[in-house]
């Protein structure tokens, strides 16, 4: 070994495609973006502004009132997914992952199914079926006797985003149910049967051996639902339009900032200001992830089988 | 005998539940797919009654195929899917091989800096993508969202190979050197076909994004020859809105292919899940 080795060509070789494509289409716009924000345009020219789109965004009336409004209205959002999403998910793969359950994998192919439906097809059924003219729903609440208990909830500025919220939820449980599922199936027997012989069966078996066991697969399902959720945008478009009506209460950031961008109606596109809102985007899901990946997932104790 | 009535309970209560949500999973579908099959008049009496003879009706499919282009948008996504889907597998795949084979300096840099795009979305950059897709001319074609797809499906991909590629044995690589394999040879010839279910995985997480996009397609490629068959369908229910019979259609109808495919993977995909890598 007197000599280095001569370079290796073939690592160049299968490493160089995976990383000019991602370097060229996803590393260079994103900073592309980051750098656009510094800059605005005066009378005509693109002057660098330094940090004064960002002053203009939180502080502005004209802007920040509609970006804490959309900012308020993701954290909802994202709060929905984590109280009934995850729990629901992780209480299916509980159940799925049952020893000797039959029809296991029907369950499992048939409540993954409304992840794999695009956005256009999830908002327009709940729209029918929401619908009050239409009204499947107000038809089956009246066959149980509570038709009082209807409302147009798509409609109505209270309801509207809780409602959207629920129906992604609708759509996107498979996946914590899968992840879940597939760390539940990774624990070793010895474990479960360890337990039994210790008289810890049923739910107490679940509390206190699984879900300790199978934390470290929530908090990536965590990490995961907050990225997706402040990214955001098709569902809210395809069911309310850009407008993200009724009166922007359900606007979250991705379709402000598609507004902004692209301009809507009288307002004209400005992709200044759009490279700022991504930028602030940007921020947010950055800090959440650091967050999480310096508070939580170091406290996170895992298991070595 | 207390334990085994007990047991009893538990399997009939966890059925239970899992066939009531199964429903809510699957009775939106339910709605489209039967109420495509039905007359005007039969949708609004009863909509969620299943198509009888009277009632059954085609008509909505018949406007579907005769008004829109959806041929051309179905091939449109078709080769947007399986290109993006392709170059991701390979490259992934090639990449996934370098950083778990070889040790070299900037090995675990290299891969922290791929991994990154798993916590960032490219949507993100979609102002920088959107010039410069301008600059090169590449707007309104199926090559620019191919080239997104690509660079959006790269990351995930890589993590989830290169775990498994460490899993493949070294003896195995290391007789076909001795046999004087090169390095490409062992590469397309013994470890691509052993991560198999693997790429199987891959290919679904990859694939349903894409096909089910809608903010590409409408930014770069909004144009009536590249329109995709899930931003076709959006236009469509827009111009259609009162026309229920096609839209329930054309939603029936984009329903069915992610569907088929899905159903093919679907085996592939637990054991692939279950094999290793999100953990």
């Amino acid at each position: 070994m007197a000599q280095r080795k001569s370079f290796r060509w073939h690592i160049a070789v299968f490493l160089a495609p995976a990383v000019l494509v991602y370097t060229a289409i996803m590393i260079v716009p994103l900073i592309g973006t980051l750098n656009l924000s510094l800059f605005n345009l005066d009378e005509g020219n693109r002057i660098f502004v330094g940090l004064r789109n960002f002053a203009t965004l939180f502080g502005d009336p004209r802007w920040s009132g509609a970006f804490w409004n959309a900012l308020a209205n993701n954290a909802w959002f994202f709060l929905v997914h984590m109280l009934v999403q995850n729990p629901v998910g992780v209480m299916l793969a509980a159940l799925l992952s049952s020893p000797r359950l039959r029809m296991a994998a029907f369950y499992r192919t048939a409540i993954f199914i409304p992840t794999i439906l695009s956005f256009v097809i999830v908002g327009f059924v709940w729209k029918l079926i929401l619908s009050p003219i239409w009204g499947i729903a107000p038809g089956m609440l009246d066959a149980v006797g509570l038709k009082s208990l209807f409302a147009p909830w798509l409609g109505r500025e209270g309801t509207a985003l809780t409602t959207l919220a629920l129906i992604s939820v609708w759509q996107f449980v498979g996946i914590p149910m899968m992840l879940i599922y597939a760390a539940l199936l990774s624990i070793p027997d010895e474990v479960i049967e360890a337990a039994e012989m210790d008289g810890v069966t049923g739910w107490s078996q679940f509390w206190k051996i699984k879900l300790p066991l199978i934390l470290p697969s929530i908090g990536i399902i965590s990490i995961l639902t907050f990225v997706g959720n402040f990214n955001a945008f098709d569902l809210i478009y395809v069911s309310q339009g850009a407008l993200a009506g009724p009166n922007f209460s359900t606007d979250i950031l991705g379709t402000f900032l598609y507004r902004t961008f692209f301009g809507f109606q009288l307002q004209l596109g400005d992709p200044h200001m759009g490279a700022t809102i991504a930028t602030a985007m940007f921020g947010i899901i950055l800090v959440g992830v650091c967050l999480y990946l310096f508070t939580i997932q170091t406290r996170l104790r895992r298991y070595q089988f | 005998m207390s334990t085994a009535r007990q047991s009893t309970t538990r399997t009939i209560a966890a059925h239970g539940v899992l066939i009531l949500y199964t429903l809510i999973a699957l009775f939106p579908v339910f709605v489209i797919v039967v109420n495509s099959f039905k007359s005007r008049r039969a949708i609004f009496a009863d909509p969620l009654a299943l198509p009888t003879a009277e009632t059954f009706d085609l008509i909505g499919y018949r406007t579907v195929l005769q008004q829109g282009d959806f041929l051309l948008y179905f091939q449109n996504s078709m080769i947007v899917t399986v290109g993006s889907l392709f170059f991701v597998l390979l490259f992934g795949a090639m990449a996934a091989f370098a950083l778990s084979e070889y040790r070299f300096r900037g090995n675990s840099l290299m891969g922290l800096y791929l991994a990154l795009g798993i916590m960032i979305p490219i949507r993100l950059g979609t102002v920088a993508i959107l010039q410069m897709m301008v600059a090169s001319g590449l707007v309104n074609t199926l090559t620019a969202l191919i080239l997104v797809y690509t660079a959006q499906g790269l990351p995930l991909a890589v993590f989830i190979l290169s775990e498994f590629m460490r899993s493949v044995s070294d003896d195995l690589k290391n007789a076909g050197r001795i046999d004087g394999l090169s390095e490409y040879t062992i590469f397309f010839r013994l470890v691509l076909p052993l991560v198999r279910p693997a790429m199987a995985t891959v290919a679904v997480f990859t694939m349903i994004p894409i096909w089910n996009d809608l903010w590409f397609p409408l930014i770069l490629a909004p144009s009536e020859e590249t329109k995709t068959i899930t931003l076709g369908s959006q236009v469509f229910i827009g111009q259609f809105v009162t026309n229920w019979n096609a839209v329930l259609a054309a939603l029936g109808l984009a329903i069915v292919p992610v569907l088929v495919l899905y159903l093919i993977f679907s085996r592939q995909l637990i054991r692939g899940i279950t094999a290793g890598a999100v953990k």
